[in-house]
């Protein structure tokens, strides 16, 4: 009797659990791609949560790659010390070079200040940098982007552009108390403003996961040979202009491809830009419409 | 007494391997490691081990944790929120119920059903990707990917073998 009973009991439960089973799995499927549709419409709590985790896990981060930067400083400093003697005559050449254009560019910024003080030229609002350190290269096949060890606490917000020495690396899109995302330029879903420096053209930089960002939405008549640079156009208001993004590589059958200046798989420090833009320079009400823009 | 709360702390603690070793290694994926262009074909090695577990150890690796795995990989790498997510719920939910197929079977047979399913993963997660950004996404890097992870295998589930024999017992 009692044998007969637990026979019953598997019977009826082992499908049971099967189909509960069955139903776990749709039931999680289904969130995650509710999780999807709600982060592609940027929810702010769900970037506000995505900043607070990391966040909580920045510390354990910084502690397991310090012991990779130093295996990586020590070879640098190894391979510096064989390279001395011709690095220190290129510096050489290079200074000698340098301070030739450090000649001319003084006196441009002369004549330019004086030039703007005759023409009564409205001045761009002064842009304030902070430093960062890259703590993760959290990029992966679908997505290229990086984690920085400053948030909002040392005052980057969203959007501000990020760079290096050479020229735009990418742009901030999650923040947390202390750290920050910066999706590089040539992420899926990087749309940057630029112009053509020679032409004076304006056109999108638009990143689709591979080493080079394709320039789109050029006027027709625009005509772009390899080696154009190309800069930030400042459009909307969020990016600085003038800061140099890359120089065309290739121009094939209507695709133009840029090759950015920064070698995005060494950037070790980064400077976050907080650039005033049009709302330092307008009244709220006038710059509010601009203010939008993502 | 004592000893009974030290041994259940002991066992509770060798049962959270699989998950330890999941977190570890979404954190290590993320380490700035320098290697030119090394970041965009990494190997997914998380999926080898919801791969492992899901077959020899489901109760130690619920569906639920590979749920909550993927999300933490999602919000550590930056991909859409849920994308990793999917994924491993999907080859948890698939490799767990043909779990008798797996059960004594020589390790080629294992690598073989992983090529499968790793291939499967890859397909997902660059359509899923695509059908997000309404763009046409490069497929190699995740075929470059799917190769690695390929090769990654052997040796991960060669070290969670011994883990699993000598850990968990």
């Amino acid at each position: 009797m009692a044998k007969q009973r637990t026979g019953t009991a598997t019977r009826i439960a082992v499908p049971l659990r099967a189909l509960a089973q069955r139903f776990a799995f749709f039931l999680l499927v289904l969130s995650a791609f509710a999780l999807m549709l709600l982060g592609k419409a940027e929810t702010v709590v769900i970037e506000r949560v995505r900043g607070g985790i990391v966040d909580v896990v920045s510390p354990l981060m910084h502690v397991a790659a310090e012991p990779l930067a130093a295996v990586s400083r020590g070879i640098e400093t190894l391979h510096d010390l064989f390279s001395l003697r011709e690095e220190n005559t290129r510096l050489r050449e290079q200074n000698a070079r340098l301070l030739e254009w450090q000649t001319i560019a003084l006196r441009l910024t002369h004549e330019n200040a004086h030039y703007r003080t005759l023409l009564e030229f409205v001045p761009d609002p002064n842009a304030t940098a902070i430093t960062a350190r890259i703590f993760a290269d959290s990029s992966g096949v679908f997505v290229h982007s990086m984690l920085i060890n400053a948030g909002s606490r040392d005052g980057v917000g969203r959007g501000q552009a990020v760079v290096t020495g050479a020229g735009l690396a990418g742009r901030i899109t999650t923040v947390g108390e202390r750290s920050a995302r910066v999706l590089l330029v040539t992420d899926l879903n990087s749309r940057i403003p630029v112009l053509v420096e020679s032409s004076r053209d304006n056109g999108i930089l638009a990143g689709d996961n591979t080493r080079d960002p394709r320039l789109v939405f050029l006027p027709q008549n625009s005509v772009v040979a390899p080696g154009d640079r190309i800069v930030t156009s400042g459009q909307g208001g969020v990016f600085p202009p003038g800061i140099p993004i890359g120089v065309v590589g290739s121009v094939g059958e209507g695709v133009i491809r840029v090759r950015p200046l920064v070698d995005l798989d060494r950037i070790e420090t980064v400077r976050v830009i907080n650039y005033p833009g049009i709302e330092g320079v307008l009244p709220a009400e006038r710059a509010a419409p601009a203010r939008k823009r993502p | 007494m004592i000893v009974e709360f030290l041994q259940r702390l002991d066992r509770t603690a060798r049962n959270c391997t699989p998950i330890a070793l999941c977190v570890t290694l979404v954190l290590m994926s993320t380490l700035p490691l320098g290697l030119p262009g090394y970041w965009r074909i990494a190997p997914n090695l998380v999926l080898v081990v919801v791969f492992y577990w899901a077959i020899f150890r489901p109760d130690l690796l619920p569906l639920s944790v590979a749920f909550g795995i993927g999300l933490f990989q999602d919000v550590l790498a930056g991909t859409p929120l849920g994308l990793h997510a999917l994924i491993l719920v999907t080859v948890h939910h698939v490799v767990s119920n043909q779990q008798r197929f797996f059960i004594g079977k020589s390790f080629l047979v294992v690598w073989w059903a992983f090529t499968m399913i790793a291939a499967g993963a890859a397909a997902l997660m660059w359509l899923v990707t695509m059908g997000l950004a309404f763009t046409f996404v490069d497929p190699l890097p995740a075929v470059f990917q799917f190769f690695l992870t390929l090769g990654a295998c052997p040796v991960l589930v060669w070290f969670f073998a011994r883990l699993h024999q000598y850990i968990l017992r």
